[in-house]
């Protein structure tokens, strides 16, 4: 890749809108005129309440969407022109509710990507073996099936499933929501690290400002389908915007 | 003589009736699975055709058997001989519980599975075969086993236009008002249709995910 290419941002929105039932003004509007770039190697949290339009965004960019106007490119290239298994794979994806396959063992189902682009067994395995280590968890887990794992070690798999192809961008939908507090603490600090480690693009959504300042290079805030603003994590706190203002209330102090 | 003797002395026709009724049964399962079990994927992908596919499986079970047998009698090479006809009644039958489960049996699979699977880059057949299908095992087989259940009670209707089957033995002996014969004919059935209930309900078990 040229160094031009490198400077460009890894994602990209250009008048971005999403309707649902209907097209024209029939329709419900999730999104509305969005506008977004998100940078090569940043975290870029997309912070907002239910409704905001942040889950839609974050399926826009692996084309689970379809924008009903305007333009998503992925490494400066239209997401309509990818073909949408490619653009997928090179996409990381993990959602809240994590979605491991419950018939497959851990190893299977990190190693499922993979396993569908034809990697040899043997690296396969290994890269099973790095992973794992990566997210945290004893090898010995590799045979085991969901259903015998916590709340947090299926998020790590599904973490560990999302890097298997080492993809340069990760979503991630609320991945720690589901957990109790001290694991989901725990969990945030390794994404930090591994964040370090890998340097992955990285979209975010989160409806927690605790998280979105923890672990963001950036955040876009949303209501209402619109993006209301977009600081630097260190700049959100003292950020004018009133929406902002009542977010920080809403957490308190300790925010 | 009582049944036990009746069977045992008449067993080379005892077998032969229930052998022909297996047939009977184990063809038209076969080719419900066949068509039951892809036009069930096929309304998962379109759901448009939901209506109109599982309706129409719908008004068929609704159909008499006696008077679908009926109904098929003139048709052209179906009608032509007995068992044939037999063969796509049974069939018939079978279809709607083999559609209606394979289609619950993948609209159950998790949601957030098949997100996942969708956004890692599993392409549609992937999907289909490698999470939906192995998810959805245990409710198809659920299916089959209540399609073959029915299959072998309805086949005894066959005899009534002369496909065989040990609804001779029932048949026969309605019209010779002779319980012994219609035992004979009966019981054999009855017993068939637990042995398959009881052996599909074990791979259904075996089948249906942890």
């Amino acid at each position: 890749m040229s160094d031009s290419l490198n400077a460009s941002p890894a994602i990209e929105f250009r008048h971005v809108s999403y309707r649902v039932n209907g097209s024209g003004d029939a329709g419900r509007e999730l999104l509305h005129d969005l506008n977004l770039d998100v940078q090569r190697g940043e975290t870029l949290v997309l912070l907002g309440r239910s409704g905001s339009g942040k889950t839609t965004t974050l399926k826009l960019i692996n084309h689970l969407l379809t924008p009903s106007e305007g333009e998503i490119r992925v490494e400066a290239r239209p997401t309509r022109e990818w073909d949408v298994i490619r653009l997928r794979r090179m996409i990381g994806y993990v959602i809240q509710e994590v979605g491991l396959f419950p018939h497959f063992t851990v190893e299977r189902n990190i190693g499922l990507v993979p396993r569908i682009e034809n990697w040899p067994a043997d690296r396969i395995a290994k890269r099973v073996r790095e992973l794992l280590t990566l997210v945290g968890l004893p090898p010995e887990i590799a045979s085991r099936y969901p259903r015998e794992l916590s709340g947090g070690q299926r998020q790590r798999v599904g973490v560990a499933r999302a890097l298997a192809a080492d993809p340069p961008i990760l979503l991630m939908d609320e991945p720690f929501g589901a957990l109790d507090p001290i694991t989901r603490a725990e969990l945030q600090r390794e994404f930090l690290g591994l964040q370090k480690r890998l340097q992955k693009t990285v979209v975010f959504v989160t409806h927690d400002l605790r998280e979105a300042l923890l672990l963001g290079t950036r955040i876009a805030l949303m209501e209402a389908g619109r993006l209301v603003t977009v600081q630097t994590a260190e700049e959100f706190p003292t950020c004018a915007e009133p929406l902002a203002a009542a977010y920080k209330n809403a957490f308190g102090s300790g925010a | 003589m009582n049944l036990w003797q009746f069977m045992l002395q008449n067993h080379t026709e005892v077998l032969e009736l229930t052998l022909e009724h297996l047939w009977l049964v184990g063809i038209s399962t076969l080719l419900a699975v066949l068509v039951g079990i892809p036009l069930g994927i096929l309304i998962t992908r379109w759901p448009v055709l939901n209506k109109p596919v599982l309706g129409g499986a719908n008004i068929i079970q609704t159909i008499p058997s006696l008077a679908l047998f009926g109904f098929l009698l003139p048709a052209p090479w179906i009608g032509a001989r007995a068992d044939r006809l037999a063969i796509l009644a049974l069939t018939l039958y079978a279809l709607l519980p083999l559609i209606r489960n394979t289609y619950t049996g993948i609209r159950g699979v998790d949601p957030a599975v098949v997100e996942a699977g969708r956004g890692m880059g599993l392409t549609d057949r992937q999907l289909l075969f490698q999470v939906e299908l192995p998810l959805a095992l245990g409710v198809i087989i659920a299916g089959v086993r209540v399609a073959t259940v029915i299959s072998v009670g309805l086949a005894t209707i066959a005899a009534a236009i002369g496909a065989g089957g040990l609804g001779e033995y029932i048949f026969r002996g309605l019209a010779m008002v002779n319980n012994q014969v219609i035992l004979a004919g009966a019981i054999p059935a009855a017993v068939m249709a637990l042995l398959a209930d009881v052996s599909l309900g074990w791979l259904e078990k075996r089948l249906s995910p942890h």
